[in-house]
């Protein structure tokens, strides 16, 4: 029996794993998928806002900005890579400045540190490729980009290695109540525990609505994205932001912690929780707002479009706590839910610890080690290392220069990787402007001879995602078998 | 470490490079090779068809390469294998990795660029959908296939008719996969009249012209694609879809010169070719730092790379022993549908016996003339059936029209109609 049960190893199980970790308790993380991060935390615009959005006096407002004050130190500490580069909110005309004003008061009262309303020519100076049309802005000097991948694996892996066991291919079917906590039954065989926590993305409404009496709502909400290639970086320094309106905070242009450009998101509400197919209108909405904040964004550096789901909740606000005895929610998690994820996972594990007296472990392991980058080191260091571990000396994707230390390190390491996207969101292999179209065969063969497994059997993304499908000619073997 | 030449690449530009500039007096010269073997993509080419212009006899990709692989040998001419250049600065500095050698400097009097390019990927075409596996760019497919003998998939639909696409579409259908049709955006094919011939026509694969994929369905694998004919500017016209099952998505919608590194140490790209800007003798505007092949710009038969190659080989020899020369040069102008020529300049001067300019069109012309004018004179034509956008173009200009012409300023190649 766990003591606590997380579903969804996104960022926010991972995040409310991790702090939790922190506790003598035993428990385990359970996902539908093969790897962390393979939902709305995998496709989003990676930046941190500063918090000056959500509405004063929200538990989003208040996550938010504790999120965004964590950051920075947690960074170092678990060793994902995060700058504050700051971000802009332009206000294209004149009629628009009470709503940044309001913008900007809503930041004071929800205590967000350092913002200003500069005017036109300040901002240019920040950020010469704004709009012609732009009069002023919101300045937010603690505005952040960081790679939402590593902070996910950050996260799941540091829970790991203090003791958090995690599931994956384990989708929830069934919650029921025992005496004492849940009976959980999942595609993977049963698992009880004394608690649940409910980390389940776009799914976490039908899980609520398995045992709660008051019912929630969530939409899938669809935002479109895409990202331009390491060539159009210095195109933008900052996060820039047009006015929020009804439906979320509008399309952003915003440099990328790798060099890229990142550009989105839309916002249409679909019915498919799995539904993150780009469609062309959502992409030729894309570029036209994208040309909105900022002169002649250059698309044609496009090297791919993708989209993800939030999880929008009809009252758009962070549900958390215990909605009922031994059930605890972390639902509707919606943009702002990673710059969030680090306060969620702290109030969540504080209050689960606080319920059930867990007490703090002494041998609480707080860092965490990411995955050797080379090219961050100096040449005599990178030697050093190839002396040591020639694969490191061997480039596997040329386009992001990843080299085959790189992704042996993140097979092996704990929680390793399985599938190509794993490696990808592990390591950057695949994820250049040549899309994996060379690396992708090398990386196959690396994982299979890894792994112990032939290659057949090597996928995208989980069960289902086979790359191949056979070996030449086969089917004429076959077929003279038959005769 | 420190070389008179080192050449960037060792598939088919590089290698004729390599023997040119040593057949030409070079000695101090490296070869830097990225994958595990000389050759470059020809080694994932077991088709025949290479070689037609060179050795007068039809080989595969690997035999044409082997040629040359011999021909490096037989030289003695030093390479390194997976080796992969992370940098080069403007100083011709080159920054190498390698599991052997590990991280080093070396610098170079000369360089020549042989990178190659890479396709066009699903991402940059904008194709929407699901992102499942089942999605290869055509020569991913071939390497798989050819390389490592695995198939990639049972049915097919291919998305663009590059030659590699056509190419592809056979060989899969020989490994015993469907290939259920051929979707090409343009309302012409981007590959060689051949190919379609040898490899869509005799097989039996549909090729539908001005039509695209408007939608990728399966969120594991591949479940099928959806089909829509195009309307002049190149957009989907509603009502003509067309759903077809299949597992893998092949795309073979054109090939991108790889210029990270002549970007980085300052060569400056022409927008249309995606390659470098270059004289009459393939060196770019970086004194000393030369460029071939399909980096240059896009060939279709690998027998001229090899031409263009050497001839890059023998500017840098030429480069090494004389240092930069005063120049006089005149661009080349161009008229009537033409794209690009390359070279983009020409000083008359350095021209030895003859001059090669190859060049692309812009779309499909029946019944035209191309003509070559200095100074207002035409000083040739030839009479051509039919030019399109996937069939290289070439006019020859000899030294004699140069020397008719003395102070050439204007030299301009037109396509008219006959």
């Amino acid at each position: 029996m766990y003591d606590v049960l997380i579903i969804g190893a996104g960022v926010t199980g991972c995040a409310v794993a991790r702090w939790l970790s922190r506790y003598d308790a035993r428990i385990c993380v359970v996902e539908k998928e093969e790897d962390v991060c393979c939902g709305t935390s995998k496709a989003n615009s990676a930046i941190v806002h500063a918090g000056f959005d959500a509405r004063h006096g929200t538990r989003m407002a208040e996550l938010n900005v504790r999120g965004s004050e964590m950051m920075e130190a947690l960074s170092k500490e678990l060793d994902f890579a995060y700058d504050r580069i700051g971000s802009l909110v332009v206000c294209l005309n004149e009629e628009d400045r009470p709503r940044l004003n309001a913008l900007y008061e809503n930041g004071v009262q929800n205590g967000v540190k350092g913002l200003a309303v500069i005017e036109r020519e300040e901002l240019v100076a920040l950020e010469p490729n704004v709009s012609d049309k732009a009069v002023a802005a919101l300045w937010a000097p603690t505005g952040a980009i960081i790679c939402p991948f590593e902070m996910t694996l950050a996260f799941a892996e540091n829970a790991a290695e203090n003791g958090a066991a995690f599931f994956f291919d384990t989708e929830v079917r069934a919650l029921e109540r025992m005496d004492a906590g849940w009976r959980v039954e999942t595609s993977n065989g049963v698992l009880e525990a004394k608690a649940i926590v409910n980390a389940a993305g776009v799914y976490a409404d039908v899980l609520h609505n398995l045992v709660c009496e008051k019912k929630i709502h969530i939409t899938p909400r669809r935002g479109d994205y895409c990202l331009l290639d390491h060539a159009a970086a210095g195109y933008v320094r900052h996060t820039v932001f047009q006015l929020p309106g009804k439906r979320g905070k509008g399309v952003l242009v915003s440099p990328t912690v790798h060099g890229n450009v990142i550009i989105g998101p839309t916002a249409i509400d679909v019915m498919d929780r799995e539904g993150t197919n780009t469609t062309a209108e959502g992409i030729a909405e894309l570029m036209q707002k994208a040309g909105l904040s900022m002169k002649n964004p250059p698309l044609k550096q496009t090297i791919t479009s993708f989209s993800g789901l939030r999880a929008h909740e009809d009252g758009h606000e962070f549900l958390i706590g215990e909605s009922v005895p031994d059930f605890f929610d972390c639902a509707g998690i919606e943009s702002p839910g990673l710059s969030s994820a680090p306060a969620i996972g702290e109030c969540t594990a504080d209050l689960i610890a606080k319920r059930y007296g867990f007490s703090e472990k002494s041998n609480f392991k707080a860092t965490r080690k990411g995955i050797t980058d080379p090219k961050t080191l100096s040449p005599e260091a990178w030697n050093e290392l190839i002396r040591r571990e020639p694969a490191y000396g061997q480039i596997i994707c040329r386009c992001e220069s990843v080299t085959e230390g790189e992704i042996l390190e993140a097979i092996r390491r704990p929680l390793g990787a399985r599938s190509l996207d794993g490696i990808k969101r592990r390591t950057r292999a695949g994820m250049g402007r040549c899309q994996a179209g060379f690396c992708s065969p090398r990386v196959m063969e690396i994982l299979a001879r890894e792994r112990n497994v032939p290659l057949s059997s090597i996928t995208k993304n989980g069960r289902g995602s086979e790359l191949i499908v056979g070996t030449a000619k086969d089917a004429y073997a076959e077929a003279n078998d038959e005769a | 470490m420190k070389h008179d030449l080192i050449i960037l690449g060792g598939g088919p530009a590089g290698l004729a490079a390599a023997i040119a500039a040593y057949d030409a007096g070079v000695r101090d010269l490296l070869i830097v090779e990225r994958d595990r073997e000389l050759g470059g993509i020809l080694n994932q080419c077991i088709h025949n068809g290479f070689g037609l212009h060179t050795f007068s006899e039809e080989l595969t990709g690997p035999e044409y390469a082997a040629r040359f692989i011999e021909g490096v040998r037989e030289r003695n001419i030093p390479y390194v294998l997976n080796t992969m250049a992370l940098h080069v600065s403007p100083e011709k500095a080159v920054t190498l990795l390698s599991r052997t050698d590990g991280l080093q400097t070396v610098s170079a009097k000369a360089i020549i660029l042989a990178m190659g390019c890479r396709e066009r990927s699903r991402g940059a075409l904008n194709i929407p959908g699901y992102r499942p596996a089942g999605i290869y760019s055509a020569g991913t497919a071939q390497r798989l296939v050819n390389i490592e003998g695995f198939l990639p998939g049972r049915e097919i639909v291919i998305l663009g008719s590059g030659d590699i696409g056509l190419i592809m579409a056979r060989r899969l259908t020989l490994e015993g996969a469907k290939v259920k049709v051929v979707a090409e955006l343009m309302p012409y094919s981007g590959g060689l009249k051949r190919n379609i011939v040898q490899c869509l026509d005799d097989y039996g694969i549909p090729l539908k012209l001005s039509h695209t994929v408007v939608d990728i369905r399966g969120r594991k694998r591949v479940e099928g694609v959806t089909i829509a004919a195009v309307d002049a500017q190149n957009k989907p016209i509603p009502g003509t879809e067309e759903e077809y099952a299949c597992d893998t998505l092949l795309l073979s919608c054109g090939l991108i010169p790889e210029n990270e590194l002549s970007r980085e140490m300052g060569v400056s790209i022409n927008p249309v070719t995606n390659g470098p800007v270059v004289n009459e003798s393939l060196e770019t505007s970086v004194p000393g730092v030369f460029a071939a092949g399909n980096v240059l710009h896009v060939h279709d038969l690998v027998d001229f790379v090899s031409e263009e190659a050497a001839a890059a080989g023998r500017a840098a020899a030429a480069y090494l022993e004389n240092g930069e020369t005063a120049r006089r040069e005149i661009p080349v102008r161009f008229e009537g549908g033409v794209r690009y020529t390359v070279p983009s300049t020409i000083d008359p001067a350095l021209v030895r016996d003859a001059l090669t300019v190859r060049f692309r069109v812009g779309s499909v012309m029946k019944n035209r003339i191309v003509s070559v004018w200095m100074d207002g004179e035409r000083v040739q034509k030839k009479r051509r059936q039919i030019m399109a956008p996937g069939e290289m173009e070439e006019v020859r200009l000899t030294r004699e029209q140069f020397d008719a012409h003395p102070g050439l300023d204007d030299l301009l190649i037109r396509v008219e109609e006959a």
